[in-house]
């Protein structure tokens, strides 16, 4: 009897191995010929196996045009998969918008496609990637599984390229991270900002510079568009993500120099005064603790540089 | 037959449990380094835990090479000795204070090497330790891993220089300063420990205010917070594992900017 449950109990271990994790991707329209894979307002965990983040695709006549390619090799193959339940067309060409894993690890399973990426963004994932990498295996586990860093290959210049009938106007911005690809698809009018833009879900700094981040969304306010398809969050039609995004950097800029020049040190700051519209965003709590760490160095060395000292030695 | 051997089992696993109940109360944070940290660095005295005793971490280390801490025992009144200590890093022990005339509070940042408690231990004047902690979870490697200064070529001009602030609070001084020094823990293969090892901190006559013993596991570039009696101008002295000093004399901007508390 007991040989018996051993042998089942092994067999069970052995089907849960085998049942593939399911990312249950599902395209959203969000205009002619475009769609929206939405992920879940949250941090990196077990449970959602890294998918907090949007990717999308637009069906031209010449293939379809993928923008960012998801956490893992597994969401790559599904994202491909749920893109071949929409249209028959092949994908073409894929444009990763920045260097931040959940936006580009699903890369191998377009490995033999031209992938697109600014400069900077080619030479911040061969710098950094693996390590990315290996810092995801540690957040979501076994839904990395087989995922390896793949470079985007192609150099993206900033201008008008058209695929298909689609007008995609390819744009240069920095300060989430040293290089940000937006694209704004002129044919339909959806723009894609990547991680400039966040709605309902509070925003990420590690590798961002406040000042350039609030000009990049200035340039964002005057673009002609019909929806805004933000990095993380739900697509909308007006400018009220932009304006969300502006006022929490706002917000965590003045409230952090504030508190560097009346001299805090970083562990007080841990439950900070703020606004309840900002307190409302998702996951406000641990990204402000992120921000922290991120920011608070540079800011509260300026404010120690007003001091008196007289070296001795 | 079955029932005396788990009779047996039972009796292994009480017996040592026991013993050691007997000795300190129960870990609120559950630590397998607990007993060993309580001997090693606070040689079996009596402890308390103690929700007076505040550390303050983030949950989780975003830079395992500088996560920010705020130690607080103001709540137990008079304390004679501080000691901060991350109990899984390869050198537990971070600081040791003697608070004298400046309040038992201070803020700074450590490199932790995996998830670890971090405590504080004050002693109080009747020899008793009160032990806060928290737990913080990291991805690691910040203590086997080079500081960044050993990268550039400034830090040894600039080794020991002090920049530093005075701020005039309501009823006390607050001094924040950054020191610079690699802070080399000795663990990284061709690079010997080097760090700051004492600092002092005394008023304009001479008078000391408070003793740091600083320890490995400090953060490269030190940046230390803390509340002293009112003073409008203090030294700050100390030096490294290899004798080399640190002395800069601190003073009150004439402006001391548009956010005083």
């Amino acid at each position: 009897m007991r040989c018996l449950i051993f042998i089942s109990v092994l067999l069970l271990v052995g089907v849960c191995q085998a049942v593939e994790r399911d990312y249950q991707l599902k395209p959203q329209q969000v205009a002619e010929d475009t769609y929206v894979l939405i992920g879940h307002d949250e941090h990196f965990s077990f449970s959602n196996g890294g998918n907090i983040v949007n990717t999308g695709f637009i069906v031209t006549e010449a293939g379809v045009v993928v923008i960012d390619s998801g956490p893992s090799r597994l969401y790559g193959e599904q994202l491909k998969a749920a893109i071949a339940r929409v249209t028959d067309k092949p994908v073409v060409k894929l444009f990763i918008t920045h260097m931040h894993p959940d936006h580009f690890l699903g890369n191998q399973a377009f490995e033999d496609l031209p992938i697109g990426a600014l400069k900077k963004t080619q030479g911040g994932i061969r710098l950094l990637g693996e390590t990315f990498n290996d810092n995801l295996y540690r957040l979501v586990g076994s839904w990395m599984k087989g995922t390896r860093v793949v470079a985007p290959n192609l150099q993206v210049e900033p201008g008008l390229e058209e695929i298909g009938g689609h007008r995609l106007q390819l744009i240069a911005l920095k300060g989430h991270t040293g290089a940000d690809l937006v694209i704004l698809d002129q044919t339909s009018g959806v723009l894609f900002a990547g991680d400039l833009v966040f709605y309902g879900r509070t925003p990420t700094t590690p590798h961002a510079r406040l000042d350039e981040w609030q000009a990049a969304l200035q340039q964002l306010q005057k673009l002609d568009f019909k929806v805004l398809v933000p990095g993380h969050g739900p697509p909308v039609t007006s400018e009220v993500a932009i304006s969300q995004t502006s006022a929490y950097l706002n917000w965590l800029q003045t409230y952090l120099t504030e508190q560097a020049g009346s001299g805090a040190a970083m562990a007080e700051l841990l439950q900070p005064e703020a606004p309840q519209h900002l307190r409302e965003l998702a996951v406000f709590s641990e990204e402000y603790t992120r921000s922290l760490s991120h920011l608070y160095p540079a800011l509260e060395a300026a404010a120690l540089a007003e001091g008196k000292v007289e070296q001795q030695q | 037959m079955r029932y005396r051997i788990y009779c047996l089992l039972f009796l292994l696993l009480a017996r040592p449990l026991d013993l050691f109940a007997a000795e300190s109360p129960a870990d609120p944070l559950n630590s397998v380094m607990w007993h060993e940290m309580h001997q090693r660095l606070l040689d079996g005295a009596p402890v308390v835990f103690d929700e007076r005793v505040r550390v303050s971490a983030p949950a989780v280390a975003e830079d395992s090479l500088n996560l920010p801490l705020w130690i607080d025992a103001t709540a137990l009144g008079e304390v004679e000795r501080l000691l901060v200590f991350a109990e899984l890093n390869p050198i537990p022990k971070v600081l040791d204070m003697q608070p004298l005339k400046a309040a038992p509070r201070i803020g700074l940042r450590i490199k932790v090497q995996q998830a670890t408690p971090v405590r504080a231990a004050a002693l109080t004047a009747d020899g008793v330790w009160h032990l806060g902690g928290v737990l913080v979870d990291a991805a690691g490697g910040g203590c086997t891993a080079p500081s960044m200064g050993s990268g550039s070529s400034d830090w040894a001009d600039r080794l020991g220089e002090v920049t530093a602030r005075l701020w005039s609070r309501e009823n006390h001084s607050r001094l924040r300063a950054s020191i610079v020094h690699p802070m080399d823990t000795g663990l990284v293969a061709g690079i010997p420990a080097f760090y700051l090892e004492q600092l002092e901190i005394r008023a304009s006559g001479g008078d000391l205010i408070s003793r740091l013993a600083l320890f490995e596991p400090i953060a490269e570039n030190p940046v230390l917070t803390l509340d002293l009696p009112k003073v409008k101008q203090l030294t700050m002295a100390g030096r490294d594992n290899n004798g080399n000093p640190v002395e800069a004399q601190i003073s009150e901007s004439s402006q001391t900017g548009s956010n005083r508390l």
